[in-house]
């Protein structure tokens, strides 16, 4: 039997018959895989919890005539454990999933900067300091002093933005998207017409948003967290809707886990 | 392909759970040659499944009346409430024969990637059901799975407030698995060492 051996991250499973599974993974060099696991529905089988979405693993896998089968998985890193436990967490880390997917249309087709941002992106979120429950009852929203938190759901926008450039669809926030110019005010963003766009090329009907805003975006863009951290929630606020709008647009799809991730 | 008849009851089988259409096939060969009284009893377990079963209003169990036979036996604890996600994770429950409490069925478990929220669930239901006080426990029995985790997390997280006390089945669970697959004994190990639920 032809086989192959890589390592991936689980974006998915179906319940197949009657305790198998099938499971999406974006593998380092084969790209979006999907592949069988025979008896994992069981609560004795030999996969445990080594193939749940989230999972960072190395898995043996043999072509089968219709679907590949998993013969061997180990974990590498489990990211669903810490997500699971913290829910605006885990309905971020599940529209990263979902993202992964959607930016990796065609099977087996290598992409491998798209798996290193996900696994960077997912190592990101479980260390993201979302507020604990004491936080939210007696602190204000912002920041304690010492560590600065990284919202969850800016994490996420950040995913979005790389994801977006590695795809080729860079939202351009620094010059008109239109005319190129750098020296206008840039004043409106215009999801069709690739991002912010200057007063003589503003299509009617886009979005004019904060400049604090688009500040926001190109930090997300280029991982200056310093400068994010600073943002205040309204521009964060604004900046996930004009980032969900943008992806949404160039995916040509909704993201269907974006209406229940949760802003800490 | 067959014609006519055994086709149309060989496609209708197909579309069973698990019933691919080989499968199919050798049930319908199979009951061609079973005896016609026993195919008609089964036949009409059928008819009569669809027609006298429901769902309990109360907990989401199956049930042949308003409620189910779980929430109308008053010798059931009625401080303790097992939060599961389908009715047979009930029947896997009562099979172990430690559990005296009641249920409360989701229809499922949170899965953002399916589109499927809180909303989607019978979670309203439960924290209606929460309202008056008189539930002390709330164990939440999801299954041992990630989206079954956080599905419990979320809930454990709404209840807080309400100073229940809330535990998850713990000890000697695998995790990965679906609940009903869980023997009896691992089951009955995991209800006595359930752990405090703190978010
Ligand atoms: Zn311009
Ligand atoms: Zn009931």
């Amino acid at each position: 039997m032809q086989g192959y051996r890589d390592d991936g991250v689980v974006l998915r499973t179906q319940k197949l018959g009657e305790a198998d599974r099938i499971i999406t993974l974006l593998t380092r060099h084969n790209g979006r895989v999907r592949a069988v696991a025979r008896g994992v529905r069981r609560t004795k089988s030999r996969f445990g919890a080594r193939l749940e979405p989230f999972t960072h693993v190395d898995v043996m896998v043999h072509n089968g005539r219709s679907l590949d089968v998993i013969t061997q998985a180990e974990v590498i890193r489990a990211y669903g454990t810490p997500l699971a436990a913290d829910y605006p967490k885990y309905t971020a880390g599940t529209a990263m999933l979902e993202t992964a997917e959607r930016f990796t249309p065609v099977e087996k087709e290598p992409a491998i900067r798209q798996f290193l941002l996900l696994v960077g992106g997912l190592r990101a979120l479980g260390e993201a300091v979302g507020p604990g429950p004491d936080d939210l009852a007696g602190e204000p929203a912002g920041t304690p002093a010492g560590e600065a938190p990284r919202d969850p759901r800016m994490v996420l926008d950040a995913y979005f933005l790389r994801s977006l450039t590695f795809a080729g669809y860079a939202p351009a926030l620094e010059e008109c998207s239109r005319c190129g110019a750098k020296d206008k005010p840039l004043v409106a963003f215009a999801v069709a017409a690739g991002g912010m766009a200057c007063a003589d090329c503003r299509p009617s009907g886009s979005a004019a948003p904060a400049p604090q805003t688009v500040a926001l975006m190109v930090a997300l863009l280029r991982g200056d967290w310093d400068e994010a951290i600073r943002s205040e929630r309204r521009h964060r606020v604004e900046c996930s809707g004009l980032v969900a709008a943008y992806l949404q647009w160039h995916l040509e799809h909704s993201i269907r886990s974006l209406r229940h991730v949760e802003r800490a | 392909m067959y014609e006519g008849v055994i086709q149309h009851l060989i496609d209708e089988l197909g579309r069973l759970p698990g019933v691919g259409p080989k499968g199919a096939q050798r049930i319908a060969f199979h009951l061609l040659a079973t005896d016609p009284d026993d195919v008609r009893r089964l036949a009409a377990a059928l008819i009569e499944m669809t027609e006298r079963v429901r769902f309990c209003k109360t907990c989401g169990n199956v049930a042949e009346a308003e409620q189910c036979r779980i929430c109308l036996d008053t010798r059931r604890d009625p401080a303790v409430l097992c939060v599961v996600e389908e009715p047979k994770d009930i029947a896997a429950v009562e099979k172990i024969r430690e559990f005296r409490g009641r249920y409360h069925v989701l229809g499922g478990a949170i899965s953002p990637i399916d589109g499927i929220g809180p909303d989607d669930l019978r979670v309203r239901e439960l924290m209606a059901r929460l309202a008056d006080g008189a539930v002390t426990e709330l164990i939440l029995a999801t299954d041992p799975n990630l989206e079954g985790e956080a599905t419990a997390t979320y809930i454990a997280r709404l209840v807080k407030p309400m100073g229940i006390r809330v535990t998850r089945p713990a000890s000697g669970l695998p995790v990965g698995g679906d609940l009903e697959y869980a023997d009896e004994v691992t089951l009955g190990r995991a209800f006595e060492g359930r752990r405090l639920l703190d978010v």
